[in-house]
């Protein structure tokens, strides 16, 4: 696999039963670029992020990451290749039995030899940058629904990954907070040459920190290109989706 | 045809679950084995739930106690073999009531929490969170429950023993007029030392299977807090089948066989 694909998803089909979420469907993530992904609720976004993330397989095709294949990888190897990457969740996901501070600083504690101070160091920036302060020993069910989705992002990136998928890390925040993550996204690629793929509905914040953009509809990719390309696109799918007109190709 | 094909289902069914449970049980071995263990979290866990449990183990052991012997001790004074009710007491105590209600008490209280915690952690994403951070769930969540019933079951029978042998003494006395002197001889006579080693035996393999019943129905759990339901639910009523089950088949090869 070329040097510049981080990531790929090559004619992947999945299905949850009868339901056949993605068919035929592959897509590129370039090393070391922001790739956002767009695309109607339920169509199967966070799906995706699953199969890069190998929490699930799919029913046909394969996944790389980093040149590994995860599919047909036994749990026990996928566990150590998952390292590399993190998921900052949809919904947090956040260890209920634990504060919000043990929650982003367990990856650290379990996977690097790294002394209390010093951890407990590196998760209150990365508490800090996403704007959450005094909240170290509060926990999950004290929090909002949006606090504890910017602390699920804190613990996505304090281990510094590879690559990290964000699933639509700005939903439902404030506009202020909403910069602020942005910024953070951004700050990280900068700094760290990390990849990363970003599911968001904030047209605003997808065309401020993308390099490429993808369309996901009826399970395959209908679109992708850099941002601006696909900003003037004009693809009727993308120009409705863009637009949020109720005429076009989509159904309402 | 369609009989058949339902057959056929139920089997599938059955072996996926046979396999599923095995290959909990070899990972949670392969952990152990390696030594991957979480002390602190075991220790919080024996903490809980053995202190959690002592009340009721103490309470249905210390009544079960007292019936047997209320309905031995009258009939065996009538025949004049009052002398031997210490040894019917201890000997069903030791050897069968004290293991089997210790464990089918802790499955129901204990069992169904474990299926419960992480029932819901599925639901809520958590068990995948923790696959994504490179954590393994058998490692963080199974293997200190396991551990924390081996010890805590086998600990909470030898009380359940003891109380139900003392309660069992007080009503001889009290109503059969049996001292507890007779008691406690007859008690020697009908129950050695390997009955109350095998007794811990058969608590042991009791733990392992409320460990893993309950660790299995909750990491196997679909579908929102029904659910969590319904898994916590099934890990009680399989567990408790499969106690009893295994409790017939190791009373024949510990104490039948002979
Ligand atoms: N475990 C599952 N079992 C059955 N169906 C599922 C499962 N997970 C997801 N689906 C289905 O897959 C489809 C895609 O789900 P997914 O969560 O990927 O959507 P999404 O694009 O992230 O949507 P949203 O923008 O609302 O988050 C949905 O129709 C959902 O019903
Ligand atoms: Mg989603």
């Amino acid at each position: 696999m070329d040097r510049s694909i981080y990531a790929r998803l090559d004619d992947v089909t999945l299905s949850f039963g009868e339901h056949v979420i993605l068919k035929n469907c592959s897509l590129d993530i370039v090393r070391g670029a922001i790739t956002c992904i767009v695309g109607l609720s339920g169509a199967g976004k966070s799906t995706i992020l699953r199969l890069l993330d190998g929490l699930i397989e799919p029913s046909n095709g394969h996944v790389y990451v980093d040149g590994h294949d995860l599919c047909h990888t036994p749990e026990r190897k996928l566990v150590d290749l998952r390292q590399k990457t993190s998921l900052a969740f949809q919904f947090a996901a956040l260890l209920d039995s634990l504060t919000i501070g043990e929650n982003v600083g367990l990856p650290l504690r379990e996977h690097t030899a790294l002394p209390d101070e010093k951890i407990r160091h590196i998760v209150d920036d990365a508490l800090e940058s996403v704007g959450l302060r005094h909240i170290y020993d509060s926990l999950p069910s004290e929090l909002s629904g949006g606090m504890l989705k910017r602390a699920g992002f804190a613990r996505a990136i304090v281990t510094r990954p590879e690559l990290v998928l964000y699933d639509e890390p700005t939903t439902g925040l404030d506009p202020i907070v909403t910069n602020l993550i942005t910024d953070t996204i951004l700050r990280l690629r900068q700094k760290l040459d990390g990849t990363a793929v970003v599911i968001s509905h904030d047209l605003h914040s997808i065309f401020r920190m993308a390099d490429y953009v993808a369309m996901l509809f009826e399970g395959a990719i209908i679109a992708y290109g850099p941002r601006e390309e696909i900003r003037t696109s004009t693809n009727p799918f993308v120009q409705q989706f863009l637009t949020g007109s109720e005429v076009g190709p989509i159904p309402v | 045809m369609r009989l058949l094909e339902r057959f056929g289902d139920r089997t599938i069914a059955f072996l996926e679950y046979l396999g599923g449970i095995v290959s909990l049980i070899g990972e949670s071995i392969r952990s152990l084995v390696h030594a991957q263990i979480r002390f602190a979290e075991t220790f919080v866990q024996s903490y809980e739930l053995g202190l959690g449990s002592l009340l009721i183990v103490l309470l249905t052991s210390l009544f079960t106690g007292m019936v047997i012997s209320l309905e031995s001790a009258q009939q065996a004074v009538q025949f004049g073999i009052g002398s031997l009710v210490g040894g019917a007491v201890t000997y069903t105590s030791v050897r069968e009531l004290g293991p089997m209600l210790t464990a089918v008490v802790v499955a129901g209280r204990v069992g169904s929490a474990i299926a419960a915690e992480i029932g819901s952690m599925v639901v809520t994403e958590q068990i995948d969170a923790l696959r994504s951070m490179g954590l393994s769930p058998v490692r963080f969540l199974v293997v200190p429950r396991l551990l924390a019933l081996a010890i805590m079951l086998p600990l909470l029978t030898i009380f359940a023993d003891i109380i139900s042998i003392v309660g069992g003494m007080w009503i001889a006395q009290a109503y059969a007029h049996i001292n507890p002197a007779t008691f406690i001889s007859s008690a020697r006579q009908a129950v050695g030392f390997d009955d109350v080693v095998k007794g811990l035996v058969k608590a042991l393999v009791f733990a392992c299977i409320i460990a893993f019943v309950g660790c299995y129905q909750g990491l196997s759990t679909r579908g929102g807090a029904a659910g969590v339901g319904r898994a916590t639910t099934s890990a009680v009523v399989i567990s408790i089948i499969l106690i009893f089950g295994t409790n017939f088949i190791m009373s024949y090869l510990l104490f039948g066989a002979h």
